[in-house]
C-alpha cells in the first residue's frame, strides 16, 4: 500500500511535472487537430495511422536534410493529405466517414512500416532545448513551463489559440455552427462544405505536426510503429474532453500523468513491468465509459456545476453529411 | 448502367496494380517478382503442386480466423455497429480456449469440443460487454471495443508472464505448448485442419442464411438501417444489438480458438495476429455479403502468409502486404463511391432535362 502512495507522491516532484508537460506536446497538437475537425462535423478516424505516417515523413525529411525544422511542414503536409481524403470521401462521395477513416488508418500504418523499414534505429538531431529568458527563473512555473523547447511552447499556444478562436471569434462561431446546425449556418450564407474541407485540413495539419513531435522530439528516432495506439487515445480524449479545447488539454495531461504513475509503480511490482506501461490506455477508455454512462449523466444533472465540468455532448451534426437541396 | 458500374469497379483494381508496381519498383525489385513470391510463399508456384501442402495448410489456417471474424462482423455491421472490439473478442476466445486446453483432461473429441465451446463463450462475453456498454451505458461501441481490446491484450501479456509462464524460464514469447490431445486434429505434416474448415464454411453459410431467410436477420437489418423506426415498429432494438454482438463475439472467439490450438499451439502475446482489423477490411471490400467473404479472406490470407517471404528472399519489408490490402479496399470504396456519385449526377441532369 505504501508503495502505491510513494509512487503517487513522486508525481508531485517539479521535474516529473515538467516531464509530463514535455511529453504531452505531441498529443496536445493532435488532439487540438481532431477537436477542430470534429467540431466542424468531420470525424477523422485515421488519426492513429495518419499520425504514424506523418511522424515518418517528418523524421525522414529532418534526417535527410539534417534540419529538424523542415520535418514539421513535411509532416503537416502528410496530415493534410490524409485529412483531405477523408473529407473528399465523406463530403463529395457520401461515403461513410468512419469506414474511410478506418481504412486510411490501416493503410497509413502499414505504409509507414514499409517505407520506414530502412530508417529503423536512425537518430536525427532533435528539437533543441530553449529556455525563455527571465520567465525561466520563476520558481516552479519556470521549470515546468519555460525550460522546454519551441515545440512544447507551440503546443501550449495551440491549445490557447484554439480555445480563443473557437469561443471568442466570429469565425470560431461559424466553425461551431457548421458542426451543430449546418442548415442554419447555410441559411446565414456560410459555405458549410467548403469550411468543412478547410477545418478538416487544418486538423490534419495539427495531427501531422503531433506525429513529427514524437519522432523529432519526445520519442526521438524511428522504430516500428513508434506512435502506436496514441491516435486512438487522442480520439478518446477528444470525447472525454467534451470537444472543448481546454478540457481536452486537461485530458491529455491526465493521460500522461497516469502513464508517469504507472512507470513509478514498476519498481513496486516488478512482475507487472510488461503490463503496467499499457494500463493507462484501458484506464483512459474506462474514464470515457464512466463520463458517458447514462446513470452518471443523470446524477450529474442534479449538480449543475459538476455537470458543466464533466458532461460532454458531441456536436449535433457530427459525422453527418450536409447537402444543399 | 450495369456495365458502367463494372467499369468503375475495375478502376480500383487498376489503381492497386499501378500503386503496387510503383512501390515494388521503388523498393528496388523488378515489380513482378514480389507478386510471384507472395503466391509462391502462400500456395506454391505453380499453385497446389506436390510438396506445397505445408504452405497451403498455413494459408488455410490463416484464412479460417479471418473468415470467421468477417462472418461475425457482417452481423454487427448489418446491425449498424462498428465492432472494433473484435480484436479483443478474438484474444478472449484464445484465452478461454487456452485455459481449457491447459487445465482439462478428458477424452480427445470431448476435449476439442469443450475448447471450441469455451473459446466461443470467451469471445461472446467480451462482445456482450461492448454491447452492454453501448446499450445500457451509451458508450460508443468504437471506444468501448477499443478499450476492451487493450484490456484483453494486457490480460494476455500478464498471463504469459506470470501465472502461465513457461516452466523454468522467464519468457515473454509465449506459454508452454498445449498437450497434444488439445490440438485441432490436422493432416499429416501440416497445420491444415478439416474440422476448422468445416466450422468456418458452416458459419459463413449460417450468416448467409440468417440474412437471406430468417425474420431475425430481417429485423436485425431494420435495426441497423433505422433504429428509431424499428423501435416504433415494436422491435426491441437493444436486445437485437446485444444479439448481434453475441453472435459476432462467439464467431470471433472461435477464430481465436483456431489461432491458439490450430496455428500457434500455445498462447502468445500477439495471438490475434491483427486478423480482427484485417477482417474489417475484408467485410468492407465484400460490402457485407457473406459469400464474398470466402474468396476475399482467402486472398488476404495469401497476402498475409506470402508477404513474409518478401522479407526473407528480397529483403522487402513484409508490411508491403498490408499496404496492398489497404490500397485495394480504399480504391474499391472510392471507385464505387465515385460511380454512385456520377450516377446521381446523371439522374439529376436527366430529371432536369425532361
Amino acid at each position: 500500500m505504501s508503495g502505491l502512495w510513494n509512487a503517487f507522491v513522486e508525481l508531485f516532484d517539479t521535474r516529473t511535472i515538467a516531464t509530463i508537460v514535455a511529453v504531452s506536446s505531441p498529443l496536445l497538437f493532435a488532439s487540438m487537430g481532431e477537436t477542430i475537425s470534429e467540431k466542424a462535423g468531420v470525424i477523422n478516424l485515421s488519426v492513429d495511422g495518419s499520425m504514424m505516417l506523418s511522424a515518418l515523413a517528418g523524421f525522414v525529411v529532418a534526417f535527410e536534410f539534417e534540419n529538424v525544422w523542415l520535418g514539421f511542414p513535411a509532416a503537416a503536409a502528410v496530415g493534410v493529405a490524409v485529412a483531405l481524403i477523408v473529407a473528399y470521401g465523406s463530403i463529395r462521395l457520401s461515403l461513410n466517414q468512419v469506414a474511410v477513416g478506418f481504412v486510411l488508418f490501416a493503410l497509413c500504418t502499414e505504409l509507414s512500416r514499409f517505407l520506414g523499414s530502412s530508417y529503423v534505429g536512425r537518430q536525427p538531431e532533435g528539437v533543441p532545448a530553449w529556455d525563455i529568458p527571465w520567465l525561466e527563473s520563476i520558481p516552479f512555473f519556470g521549470q515546468v513551463l519555460f525550460q522546454q523547447n519551441l515545440m512544447v511552447y507551440l503546443a501550449i499556444l495551440t491549445v490557447v489559440a484554439t480555445y480563443f478562436f473557437m469561443y471568442r471569434t466570429r469565425k470560431g462561431l461559424e466553425l461551431q455552427g457548421i458542426g451543430e446546425r449546418p442548415e442554419a449556418a447555410h441559411s446565414r450564407g456560410i459555405p458549410v462544405n467548403r469550411l468543412r474541407y478547410f477545418y478538416t485540413a487544418v486538423g490534419g495539419a495539427l495531427i501531422g505536426i503531433g506525429g513529427a513531435a514524437f519522432t523529432l522530439d519526445v520519442k526521438l528516432g524511428w522504430s516500428d510503429r513508434p506512435t502506436r495506439n496514441f491516435g486512438w487515445i487522442v480520439l478518446a480524449i477528444v470525447i472525454f474532453g467534451g470537444w472543448h479545447p481546454l478540457r481536452v488539454a486537461v485530458g491529455v495531461l491526465l493521460f500522461r500523468t497516469l502513464e508517469a504513475y504507472a512507470l513509478n509503480l514498476i519498481p513496486e511490482f516488478p512482475s507487472l513491468s510488461q503490463v503496467l506501461p499499457s494500463i493507462p490506455f484501458p484506464l483512459m477508455i474506462l474514464a470515457l465509459v464512466i463520463v458517458n454512462w447514462k446513470a452518471v449523466l443523470a446524477w450529474l444533472d442534479r449538480y449543475p456545476f459538476l455537470r458543466a465540468i464533466l458532461r460532454s455532448d458531441p456536436p449535433t451534426a457530427i459525422g453527418t453529411r450536409f447537402e444543399i437541396n | 448502367m450495369t456495365s458502367n458500374r463494372l467499369l468503375y469497379a475495375l478502376i480500383p483494381a487498376g489503381v492497386v496494380v499501378v500503386a503496387a508496381f510503383g512501390l515494388l519498383l521503388a523498393a528496388g525489385t523488378n515489380g513482378f517478382e514480389p507478386i510471384k513470391l507472395i503466391v509462391e510463399g502462400s500456395i506454391g508456384w505453380p499453385p497446389f503442386e506436390e510438396g506445397t501442402s505445408s504452405k497451403v495448410g498455413d494459408t488455410v489456417m490463416v484464412w479460417v480466423p479471418i473468415a470467421l471474424a468477417s462472418a461475425g462482423l457482417i452481423v454487427t455491421f448489418n446491425a449498424g455497429m462498428w465492432n472494433i472490439g473484435i480484436e479483443g473478442q478474438i484474444i478472449m476466445g484464445a484465452i478461454f480456449a487456452a485455459f481449457v486446453a491447459r487445465e482439462v483432461s478428458v477424452s480427445r473429441p470431448l476435449l476439442i469440443a469443450l475448447i471450441i465451446l469455451a473459446g466461443a463463450v470467451g469471445g461472446m462475453l467480451w462482445g456482450l460487454l461492448v454491447g452492454v456498454l453501448r446499450t445500457a451505458g451509451g458508450v460508443n461501441e468504437i471506444f468501448g471495443g477499443l478499450g476492451l481490446d487493450f484490456v484483453a491484450a494486457s490480460i494476455t501479456t500478464y498471463l504469459i508472464i506470470d501465472p502461465w509462464s513457461r516452466t523454468g524460464v522467464a519468457s515473454t514469447s509465449g506459454t508452454d505448448p498445449f498437450p497434444d490431445e488439445a490440438l485441432l486434429p490436422s493432416l499429416e505434416g501440416t497445420r491444415l485442419s478439416p474440422l476448422a474448415i468445416v466450422i468456418t464454411l458452416v458459419a459463413i453459410a449460417g450468416i448467409w442464411l440468417l440474412f437471406r431467410g430468417t425474420l431475425y436477420g430481417l429485423k436485425l437489418k431494420a435495426v441497423g438501417r433505422n433504429r428509431p423506426s424499428s423501435f416504433l415498429m415494436g422491435i426491441p432494438t437493444n436486445r437485437y444489438l446485444l444479439g448481434a454482438f453475441v453472435i459476432c463475439g462467439a464467431l470471433a472467439g472461435i477464430a481465436g480458438t483456431s489461432q491458439a490450438i490450430g496455428f500457434h499451439f500455445r498462447l502468445i502475446p500477439a495471438i490475434s495476429g491483427n486478423y480482427g482489423f484485417l477482417a474489417i477490411l475484408v467485410v468492407l471490400l465484400a460490402r457485407f455479403r457473406a459469400f464474398w467473404v470466402i474468396p476475399i479472406s482467402f486472398f488476404f490470407a495469401m497476402i498475409a502468409v506470402g508477404s513474409s517471404q518478401l522479407q526473407l528472399r528480397l529483403d522487402v519489408n513484409s508490411a508491403l502486404g498490408g499496404v496492398l490490402q489497404g490500397t485495394l479496399v480504399l480504391s474499391a470504396m472510392f471507385g464505387l463511391g465515385w460511380a454512385a456519385h456520377r450516377f446521381r449526377k446523371q439522374a439529376e441532369a436527366g430529371a432536369e432535362s425532361t
